[in-house]
């Protein structure tokens, strides 16, 4: 399946992925109002920084996603299409999967459900993260 | 503390309202301008370091920044202006010849833009370039001018090694290490594409480029950095490197700071010296000591090869030019002194040289009345900025232009003139990683084929206009140009007639 | 055609029905449930009495699930002995199944230990099956005053569930900490600060001498008036089937790899088990959902014939109480390391060059990379272990090996 990837040879760590992701799944409109009316939405995908190298990491909508077979509610489950997704009106919070998920993929997002890659499949097209890369370090596509 | 008498030049505008703290524009100014101050919970800029290039404006999610020139100013004057008077508060600091990088700014006349090119009207058919063959592909090198045949009485046509352009632009000098190995990648790769050239500049050839040798101008300079066997022989031509528009007479100077491990390997010099590109080279003193680099090359690459001999734009460039198309050089490359550079003095780049228009002209016009023209190609660089100014070139004799700025433009280059502080921002004039990363060579590379594509279209559209449908025929054809606004000396100069003439 | 029976509609059974269905799409499935209705996670009913899980939220998966899946549920049915030379269960209401693989996931039982005057007490309630929540939740009113007994995991959940209701609620245990059985001195203090907070009583070290009717007594004189009473004292797994029909067991029903009981044909899989801690070595009932997700799944793959094996079982909690978080995994072996700040305690144990456990309260950002380190065995100096501790990040594993992980 078409996944978000990351090459961390080009990935600049300008975090605009982290911001475009928290915008698009907001609501709002309006990028400002996104984080300056509210308490900042969370980003679904991670910009790893340290002195050598940088790179965002997203949920890998693994084939045996252990986050799936671990969580207690149901609330994520994995697609006919192969995306792993989280019906946040099931999420109680409890934040098994953020235990378990090798890539620190999942997110929290206090007193919420937590939150996931869901491939911007609600907002139709290319993932957000994708589309913003200034450096077209974040792509989408079959492996 | 002494007081520093330089204000900034530029005030970096933020909208407050916009902003959302994402901290992007600190994250991607390697000036250090930007910074999150969390008492007022908002960024805030540090001027005195923004060079202007517009990395955090276009990286801006909410297009929350501009960059704007003060307002804050001196007592106008046109005599010392705001630049004097600046650059000698500089000067008076540090006691230090200025540096500066790309073209000159100040306000020399651009004579291509004085130049008005024809268009047929009835009596002579217009060509649709969309509907009719048009033929862009131009050969540099010495022209076999004798006609003769055979004892059959079959022509006999005599080939010297030349270069094959898919259109009559090429990529002009810059080496590795004023420029990042991705730019070197995007140039390589496009020139590839494209079927044109780039040229090494006098870095030497970075081992992961030998595969683009068929595309590459490999250049021997005054410093020989990073010059061997397999070096000459890996490109598809040779260009002995006497001047740069830019800064003519003199050499280069290349700190050591910029030279780390891979550069250094590839100038075969030790990391971290400064590499010192003499002013002259210092075998050549003469016209006969070119001939005698040029055949040295030639030997060392069996005669398989073109050399272009390029010199910068000076007084007496056509004389000049006439020496070295005697001298056995196939190309002669002429650097016009807008041309840009990554580092030159100021005063240098902002006085030394003349115009590329009409030393083009004059070094065209020299070679045909000596009857030598067919010797050479001749290659116009130098503040070739558009389409346009390729046409115009054309006319004035040039086989072919070198762009250097266009391209880096294309790259994302945003003229900010910054280049020699090795901190672009842009990815294009450092060595640094996490700067030279934000130019990714599968991004760029099309960037490059793009504009050379868009400007090959719009030349065809032009010679179309005119009924011209080969660039062959548009070479010298100085009658598709009228000047305007221009002296009798310069039309005289550059061998064409007035607007309405 | 095959004919596979499930004893048990929770996780572990559930996923046993997925595995087969992904490998045996035509065979019979059953599955025999003491509970009525659709499958839930049994740690959800705390968040039922806190009101954040709604009836609708409730199950476990879609309704269309058995229906889809191709599954006979016999629900509110108690499966009551199993012939395994026979091949039949036989159940309550007097009817029998017969099986051609069969799954034991029974889980637990709740534990109640006999006390003096227990049997006064009308109000009391075990906090177990859904069915206890919706009893339980239907006793309390905002002016309850509510006791109970245990401060494990489940004790404490139903203290937080039932706090959105009333606050008058005290909490006895025997142990000298809340949740004895995962966090040390240190962590535990760190909970029992933010219950304090709230304004629940805590009566640690002690226990009930003796209940009336509303109030207790405790071996160290504290007298509790309550109108609610719940036990939550603890569980322990539900082995019976197996062991009356001469199963091997170890207070768990004893598995294989393949999650094999010693009964021919007989497997079983989730709380009901003991399994095998990677991270200690030792053989314990684990009774957490994840594991028995993943043992339903190999017993039920290995039941339709998909030969596989269990590995990399560790024990892990993520429990959050009033807001703090506590995320702990695999056992507490070794050398500790430690992270501290105002609002977060990290704790690390490392034995052998690998990483055997960690405890993360209040700061546990991606803490699955941690766990990653325990499951796989990870060796430490392969790794930036020293900066995981503060923030665990893929950017501090080899540029190789990140690169496998990532590019898939």
């Amino acid at each position: 399946m078409k996944k978000v990837h990351v090459n961390e040879d080009k990935c600049l760590g300008c975090r605009l992925c982290e911001y475009w992701c928290a915008f698009s799944h907001s609501g709002e409109k309006y990028m400002p109002d996104a984080f300056n009316l509210q308490k900042p939405p969370v980003p679904r995908i991670v910009v790893e920084e340290n002195d050598k190298i940088t790179f965002a990491v997203a949920c890998r909508h693994c084939d045996d996603a252990i986050c799936v077979k671990s969580c207690i509610s149901g609330a994520l489950s994995k697609q006919a299409d192969g995306t792993v997704l989280v019906d946040e009106s099931k999420c109680v919070g409890c934040h098994t999967c953020v235990l378990v998920c090798p890539f620190g993929a999942i997110r929290m997002d206090e007193g919420k459900a937590v939150k996931k890659c869901d491939l911007c499949l609600k907002t139709g097209g290319v993932p957000s993260c994708v589309q913003h890369c200034p450096n077209r370090a974040i792509v989408y596509e079959e492996r | 503390m002494a007081i520093n008498y330089l204000q900034p030049d530029y005030e970096v505008v933020r909208n407050n309202d916009r902003c959302i703290r994402c901290r992007v524009c600190e994250r991607q100014c390697a000036n250090e301008v930007h910074f999150f101050d969390e008492k007022r919970n908002q960024m805030l800029a540090d001027e005195t370091k923004c060079v202007n290039c517009h990395r955090c404006v276009t990286l801006c999610p909410t297009r929350a920044l501009k960059i704007v020139k003060t307002d804050h100013c001196f007592k106008p004057s046109a005599n010392y202006t705001e630049s004097i008077i600046k650059d000698i508060y500089a000067q008076a600091d540090t006691g230090g010849v200025l540096l500066s990088s790309m073209g000159t700014p100040k306000e020399y006349p651009v004579y291509w833009d004085k130049m008005l090119i024809n268009a047929s009207q009835v009596t002579n058919p217009s060509i649709d370039p969309l509907r009719e063959p048009m033929e862009t592909r131009t050969y540099l090198g010495k022209k076999c001018e004798d006609v003769s045949y055979d004892k059959t009485g079959k022509l006999m046509i005599r080939h010297y090694p030349g270069l094959q352009l898919e259109t009559p632009i090429m990529f002009s000098a810059m080496s590795y290490g004023s420029i990042s190995k991705n730019a070197h990648e995007c140039l390589a790769r496009a020139a590839e594409e494209l079927g044109i050239y780039y040229n090494t500049g006098e870095g030497g050839l970075n081992e992961d480029f030998y595969k683009y040798g068929k595309n590459t101008i490999v250049q021997v300079a005054s410093g020989r950095f990073g010059v061997h066997e397999r070096y000459l022989n890996a490109g598809a031509a040779i260009e002995i490197k006497i001047g740069q528009g830019a800064k003519p007479g003199i050499g280069g100077h290349l700190p050591g700071a910029k030279i780390g491990a891979d550069v250094a390997k590839t100038r075969m010099i030790p990391e971290g010296s400064d590499a010192i590109s003499p002013a002259p080279h210092h075998d050549i003193y003469s016209i006969e000591d070119l001939r005698q680099l040029v055949f040295s090359l030639k030997e060392a690459t069996d005669y398989k090869k073109p050399v272009i001999v390029k010199i910068a734009a000076v007084h007496n460039i056509a004389a000049i030019a006439s020496g070295i198309a005697r001298s056995g050089a196939d190309i002669i490359a002429i650097d016009g002194f807008r041309g840009g550079t990554g580092a030159a003095p100021t005063r240098i780049r902002d006085n030394v040289g003349i115009p590329i228009e009409l030393a083009l002209a004059s070094v065209d016009e020299r070679l045909r009345e000596e009857g030598i023209r067919s010797n050479v190609s001749v290659v116009a660089g130098g503040s070739v900025r558009s389409s346009a100014d390729v046409v115009k070139a054309i006319a004035l004799g040039a086989d072919a232009v070198y762009i250097a700025t266009p391209a880096l433009l294309a790259l994302g280059c945003h003229l900010c003139r910054s280049c020699h502080t090795g901190k672009c921002n842009w990815g294009i004039a450092t060595q640094k990683p996490e700067l030279y990363k934000r130019l990714n060579p599968e991004i760029g590379y099309k960037r490059l084929v793009n504009l050379v594509t868009a400007w090959t279209h719009e030349i065809k559209e032009m010679m179309g206009g005119m009924g011209i449908n080969s660039i062959e025929a548009l070479r010298g054809n100085r009658l598709m140009l009228r000047g305007i606004g221009l002296t009798q000396k310069e039309l005289d100069i550059l061998g064409i007639k007035h607007a309405g003439e | 055609m095959s004919k596979y029976v499930i004893i048990g509609n929770s996780t572990a059974g559930i996923a046993a029905a997925e595995a087969i269905r992904k490998t045996d799409k035509k065979g019979s499935l059953t599955i025999i449930s003491e509970e009525k209705g659709a499958a839930y996670g049994r740690p959800l009913i705390s968040y039922y009495l806190q009101g954040v899980t709604t009836d609708e939220t409730l199950p476990y998966r879609p309704a269309d699930f058995y229906e889809k899946l191709n599954i006979t549920l016999k629900d509110g049915v108690k499966a009551e002995k199993i012939d395994p030379s026979g091949k039949k269960v036989y159940l309550s209401d007097g009817e029998s199944v017969s099986y051609d693989k069969l799954l034991v996931a029974t889980g637990s039982v709740p534990f109640v230990p006999p006390a003096n005057g227990l049997d006064e007490v009308r109000e009391k309630f075990t906090f177990y099956t859904i069915e206890d929540a919706r009893k339980l939740k239907a006793a309390l009113k905002p002016d309850t005053r509510l006791l109970i007994i245990g401060a494990g995991l489940i004790g404490l959940k139903c203290m937080e569930g039932a706090y959105e209701i009333t606050h008058d609620i005290t909490v006895i245990d025997l142990a000298d900490r809340v949740l004895s059985s995962v966090l040390d001195e240190d962590c535990a203090k760190i909970v029992s600060k933010k219950i304090d907070e709230k304004g629940v009583r805590l009566v640690l070290n002690d226990k009930v001498k003796e209940f009336h009717e509303n109030y207790c007594v405790t071996d160290g004189g504290v007298k509790v008036e309550f109108d609610v009473l719940v036990t939550a004292v603890g569980v322990k797994p539900n082995v019976s089937l197996v062991a009356d029909a001469g199963g091997k067991i170890n207070r768990g029903i004893v598995t294989d790899l393949k999650q094999r009981t010693s009964l021919p044909d007989v497997y079983a899989a989730g709380d009901c088990t003991v399994s095998h801690d990677a991270s200690s070595g030792a053989d314990k009932i684990m009774a957490v959902l994840p594991n028995a997700y993943l043992q339903g799944e190999t017993a039920g793959f290995n039941m339709s014939g998909d030969d596989r094996e269990i590995c990399n079982l560790v024990p892990l909690n993520s429990i959050g109480f009033f807001g703090v978080h506590v995320l702990s995994a695999g056992s507490t072996q070794g050398a500790m390391l430690e992270q501290k700040g105002e609002d977060f305690i990290k704790r690390f144990f490392v034995k052998d060059n690998r990483l055997t456990g960690f405890i993360l309260i209040g700061n546990y950002d991606r803490a699955g990379i941690l766990l990653s380190l325990i499951r796989e065995r990870v060796p430490l100096d392969t790794v930036d272990f020293k900066a995981m501790t503060l923030l665990p990040e893929l950017a501090f594993f080899p540029k190789t090996v990140r690169r496998e992980k990532l590019d898939r």
